[in-house]
């Protein structure tokens, strides 16, 4: 039977939740890296043991982590003992947490509309290669891309996405980070990236040139200019591998889906009791079936009424049900971050996502019922599932 | 031996149980006592200063024979009580957070 593994980044540390292919029973492992807060976790396609973890600190900085045997052990990469012992006795210098700007470091729009110029903060996001377990992207704050091809020992920046307008960018809210790496399984050459407040990016050409894609986009109380090529606040995107020229969004206010890469997009925020939210998703066997869970607004970062519901589209937008049972009813005032939301591969499809309140919610059968796996962690930044043979 | 305390998670990070005993060539300075640190412990390159410019990250303090050894340069050398070993150099996480 398969093995479902969880990888859950909260403020104060990660844990890691497992389950057989049941989804019913389960082991809660951590915390990990206790008191750290782990932006994100993320296994390798490739081999699922191979384990990248953003590991932050206000006061120490930025830390890569790297599991081998699915989280039960970690190493900065380059530092683990093996790695200690080279032939030539050389202590390797700690790189695997040095991520800096290439060229001209430059600048960006700030929050008060003048110029700032870049520093990089934390990673939000890693997406490990898919086809390379030592190959990964490392999405940062201040927003650029970073990859590694030593498996996290050292990271480099892929330079030319700053240069799709990165003077116009400015930050959102939680900063202005790259949160969102989407690969397309189909082409190697084709990334997608989102960026809060900048908009989505695409390259085909593995990183060199990036384009931004924002046509049809309406940012109508947050920009000058509603429909201005950059400065959109999009909060996440999300594609099914089997059509990855199909694109789903949720933007700060709207939630709209693109046919064609990103060149053109529509709402299809339909009868949703809010379009504001963070996660999108999408049903692992139906890509016209999507997640969002809504939040009542910019100002008030929780669930309209007090009502935690997911909300499911089986039509691709447009038309949305909401999913209740088994998640509370009233009283909830919790939120639910960009990164805190997937589904696994079974059959029934499974989804997952947690909450500011520690809560991390499962469904083993696509949405239609949840229980709580966890109640009590540190707010959850990030949730991500591993399906396991 | 300099003697180093480390903050809670930088000794996490190090995996170390209590207290750093380093050899650091004469004159010791707040510089080249980093230098060494480092050099043992290679996780925490970046940690406590930026990796290229050196400078001291910014919640992050220095505490000597009871003073406050931040702001000092880092060329300046440290006190002979340090250098012996009798006092340690304290590497303290700024308070912040409440």
């Amino acid at each position: 039977m398969s093995t479902i593994r969880i990888l859950v980044g909260t403020k104060k540390g990660a844990f890691i939740l497992t389950a057989d292919g049941k989804r019913q029973n389960w082991e809660v492992s951590g915390p990990h890296f206790a008191g750290w807060e782990m932006y994100h976790l993320k296994g390798s396609p490739v081999d699922p043991n191979r384990i990248y973890a953003s590991q932050t600190s206000g006061w120490f900085g930025q830390i890569i982590q790297r599991s081998d045997d699915g989280g039960k052990t970690w190493n900065t990469p380059g530092s683990s003992p093996e790695e200690l012992k080279s032939p030539d006795g050389m202590m390797p210098k700690g790189e695997s947490n040095k991520f800096v700007y290439e060229g001209e470091v430059g600048t960006h729009k700030f929050y008060d509309g003048s110029q700032h110029p870049w520093e990089f903060k934390r990673v939000w996001h890693v997406e490990p290669s898919l086809a390379d377990p030592d190959t990964a992207f490392a999405g940062v704050e201040d927003a650029a891309l970073f990859k590694t091809t030593d498996g996290g020992k050292t990271w480099k920046e892929l330079p030319g996405l700053r240069g799709a307008k990165g003077n116009l960018w400015q930050p959102g809210a939680g900063g202005m980070g790259l949160h969102t790496i989407l690969l397309d399984p189909t082409n190697a050459n084709r990334i997608y990236v989102a960026i809060s407040a900048a908009g989505a990016f695409r390259t085909d050409d593995g990183g060199k040139t990036w384009k931004p894609i924002n046509r049809g986009l309406k940012s109508n109380y947050e920009l000058p200019d509603p429909d201005a090529e950059v400065g959109h606040c999009i909060h996440r995107i999300a594609l099914h591998p089997s059509r990855p020229d199909v694109l789903f969004m949720q933007k700060h206010w709207d939630v709209l889906r693109t046919d064609n890469a990103g060149e053109q997009w529509s709402e299809v925020s339909g009868n949703l009791p809010s379009d504001f939210g963070f996660p999108i998703e999408v049903h692992a066997h139906e890509p016209e079936t999507i997640y969002v869970v809504p939040i009542k607004s910019d100002s008030e970062h929780y669930p309209p009424d007090g009502k935690l519901r997911v909300y499911r589209s089986k039509s691709g937008g447009n038309e949305w049900e909401a999913l209740t049972k088994g998640l509370p009813q009233k009283d909830c005032y919790v939120n639910v971050l960009r990164d805190a939301m997937c589904v696994d591969s079974l059959e029934p499809c499974g989804v997952y996502f947690g909450t500011t309140g520690g809560q991390v919610y499962g469904s083993a059968d696509g949405g239609n019922s949840w229980n709580a796996i966890v109640r009590d962690l540190p707010a959850v930044y990030s949730v991500e599932v591993q399906t396991l043979p | 031996m300099i003697r180093v305390e480390l903050p809670f998670h930088l000794r996490n990070l190090a995996r170390v149980d209590s207290e750093v005993q380093l050899e650091v060539a004469s004159p010791v300075t707040v510089r080249s006592l980093l230098d060494a640190l480092e050099d043992r412990y290679p996780v925490l390159c970046g940690t406590i200063r930026d990796h290229d410019t050196l400078k001291r990250r910014p919640f992050v303090r220095f505490f000597v024979c009871k003073e406050d050894w931040s702001l000092e340069p880092p060329e300046t050398p440290l006190p002979e009580a340090v250098v012996r070993g009798a006092e340690p150099f304290l590497i303290v996480g700024a308070m912040a957070g409440g």
